[in-house]
């Protein structure tokens, strides 16, 4: 996989709100890599800028957030080895708007809100289908029912007709996912697609993405806080905690073998349907710091049982390799760098 | 044993609470003299017990019935039908169910509830003091001083400083906010503590933090938990017994290592099969329960459960199974449960 070349490549991208409180640095410095037809799974908590990060992808980041730096490259379609800068673009332009859905889909998180309640979703996935693909009405709604139907809806010539909030949340997912996929993008981000429905429907969608990546050798960039889904979905996970990214490697090497102290205490700190029961569980002390005064140095630092006083407190560590793949963002492999390439 | 339910006298004497045959129907009407047309049937013919000192899991999708359910069982709703026997400090059972409000009064300390949302349990203008006092002014302690004492008391079990006591929920985390709805659940010493989804709104690091302060505080102070949630694994951590609900009823019920890896209904089997493990090593073949929950205003004949049951037979359309003891403290509504040989959780 090394020498494969990205599909979508995140390079130091910083995003930040100028408040008139002060500035909130949602996201500073968050790299990594995306390769086609892989799984790239985004975890963290609440506020650790995992959302925003796919918000500066798609290039729709609200005011008056900002990218300050860093860079957002895409693959050419036809000339892989080329790259197109989204960051350069403008917000509003045509480039990014032929990005949107055609190259890069979205299923948001809320699938409540993703529908125009007073239009039919057949209407709002063919116009979607129509803004990206050069075909006419009659041939839109031929691909809006056939990408209804692989999404597994029964009927979809009849469901294609009906609105969005006579549909259950399941259906009503698997009709933002068919919209998503009718543009026949080479990524798919998906932000918590699952986190507002039950665990027997979210078994259902999760196998549903997992086929549809499948068959169509496409992308997922995956976002969600659940633990247990990203070990399941991912094939490459990011780590993130305010803003920055932990720790990134292969899906086993996080769980097998997590590096960074966040990354370890997290695994730990999650109550697991297979651990023993009734123990106290290990716990990260304190809470996620509000993001006005995110602390100085390694952002984890107040929360580390491994600080070290007058280094992780003052300057950011940067990134070490440690392993296969595998990169930490903690002094405490300055020295121990594995040279592996 | 072979019924669940049980008259007052030889109710054996761990038990705290013995719910029998509780209905809660929401009437459907429809024009303008609402004519009754349905019923939602939220709540249909549970049974369930629990011990004193134990904490039962009571677990399903969203829309089974689960927060009516404890909602009656605090009599916030008023039962359609149903007995809920509670041992009061006198060790006199009494029936919550059919109670009027003014005897339930001096019983409401006894049962305290914490709810789901921390930001919405939390009365934005008042102040932490105020918050979690409210109850004892409400029960007669009207001496400010014996409160605050209370007050500071309370704070510091939970974890949280006294000084936080004069400020407002606003400057508070979720996790903080938890413990303060905590705090006023406490309050009054009650015995019985219906927690409803109490972390599934926090972040997984927070979620531990309050997990570990509920165990402490059970411990402490003797208290019972019915634990509402939907994450099986939080409920695998917490509870003593589970009991599995499904359109508003009861589909089984047994103590939590037998539930999670001997299951005798296929609807737990589907449950435990959808847990998201974590761990990569344990990739899941998932075949998946097709469907959806059906709507308990018109719940399908038979077992509720048999459209997507893949061990359906002719007479799970037709005839509704019995909740019945199939080994000791084991229940299950299914017909087929002798026969069947299901799957939990993988090791």
């Amino acid at each position: 996989m090394t020498d494969q070349k990205p599909l979508l490549s995140v390079r130091d991208i910083k995003v930040y709100f100028n408040l008139d409180e002060g500035t909130v640095k949602s996201v500073d410095g968050v790299s990594f890599d995306a390769y086609e037809g892989q799984v790239l799974g985004i975890v963290g908590e609440s506020g650790c800028g995992k959302s925003v990060t796919m918000k500066s992808i798609l290039r729709i980041v609200e005011p008056p957030g900002k990218i300050m730096e860093g860079q957002v490259l895409l693959s050419k379609r036809d000339h892989p080895d080329e790259y197109l800068d989204l960051t350069s673009m403008n917000e509003k332009g045509k480039e990014i708007r032929a990005v949107r859905g055609g190259e890069i889909a979205l299923i948001p998180q809320e699938p409540m809100a993703a529908f125009s309640p007073v239009h039919t979703i057949g209407n709002q996935i063919i116009e979607a289908i129509m803004l990206h693909c050069d075909v006419n009405k009659k041939e839109a709604r031929e691909i809006c029912i056939q990408s209804l139907k692989s999404v597994g809806m029964s009927m979809p010539e009849k469901r294609v007709d009906s609105y969005s909030w006579q549909l259950s949340g399941g259906l009503r997912q698997r009709a933002i996912i068919a919209m998503a996929i009718a543009g026949n993008p080479r990524l798919l981000i998906a932000d918590e697609p699952t986190t507002a429905i039950d665990v027997t429907t979210q078994a259902q969608i999760l196998k549903l993405l997992k086929d549809l990546q499948r068959e169509r050798g496409m992308s997922i960039l995956f976002i969600t806080h659940d633990l247990g889904v990203i070990a399941q979905m991912a094939q490459y996970v990011v780590v993130m905690y305010l803003g920055r990214v932990m720790e990134k490697g292969p899906v086993d090497s996080i769980f097998h073998d997590p590096k960074h102290p966040y990354t370890q205490a997290l695994l730990r700190s999650i109550p697991s349907a297979q651990k023993t029961t009734k123990i106290k569980l290990p716990t990260i002390s304190g809470s996620i710091p509000h993001p006005f005064n995110k602390p100085k140095g390694c952002p984890f630092h107040p929360r580390c049982a491994y600080a070290i006083k007058g280094k992780c407190n003052v300057n950011l560590p940067s990134e070490y390799i440690v392993g296969d793949q595998q990169y930490v963002s903690c002094f405490r492999y300055e020295k121990s760098e594995v040279n592996i390439r | 044993m072979s019924d669940i339910t049980l008259n007052p006298k030889n109710i054996p004497a761990e038990r705290l609470l013995h719910v029998s045959h509780l209905k809660k129907y929401f009437p459907i009407t429809s024009g303008i003299f609402k004519k009754h047309v349905g019923d939602i049937k939220a709540v249909d013919d549970l049974n369930l017990y629990i011990n004193e000192g134990e904490t039962l899991g009571l677990v399903g999708e969203s829309g089974c019935g689960k927060t009516t359910a404890a909602r009656c069982i605090l009599r916030a709703y008023e039962p359609t039908e149903g007995e809920i026997l509670f041992r009061n400090k006198k060790q006199e059972y009494v029936d919550l169910a059919h109670m009027s409000d003014k005897d339930l009064r001096p019983l409401r300390t006894e049962m305290q509830m914490i709810f789901q949302d921390p930001f919405g349990s939390l009365n934005p203008r008042m102040n932490i003091f105020d918050i979690v006092s409210e109850p004892m002014l409400v029960n007669g302690i009207r001496n400010r001083k014996e409160r605050e004492e209370r007050v500071v008391d309370l704070l510091k079990k939970v974890g949280l400083r006294p000084e936080y006591m004069v400020r407002y929920p606003h400057s508070f985390s979720g996790g903080q906010r938890q413990r303060i709805g905590i705090a006023r659940a406490l309050a009054l010493q009650p015995r019985l503590v219906v927690a409803d989804e109490p972390v599934s709104a926090l972040d997984v690091s927070v979620q531990a933090q309050v997990l570990n302060l509920l165990m402490e505080l059970m411990e402490d102070m003797g208290l019972t938990y019915l634990f509402v949630a939907h994450d099986l694994s939080v409920v695998r951590h917490i509870c003593d017994r589970v009991t599995v609900m499904y359109v508003g009823k009861i589909v089984e019920t047994a103590p939590t290592e037998e539930l999670y890896y001997n299951p005798r209904h296929p609807y737990t089997e589907a449950l435990m099969a959808a847990v998201p493990i974590a761990d990569p090593r344990l990739q899941q073949d998932r075949k998946g329960l097709p469907g959806e929950v059906p709507s308990p205003a018109k719940p399908p004949s038979g077992c509720y459960f048999h459209p997507r049951c893949s061990y359906c037979e002719d007479r799970c359309k037709t005839e509704v199974p019995e909740l019945r003891e199939i080994s000791p403290n084991h229940w299950t509504a299914c017909h087929r449960a002798e026969v069947l040989s299901l799957e939990g959780l993988k090791t």
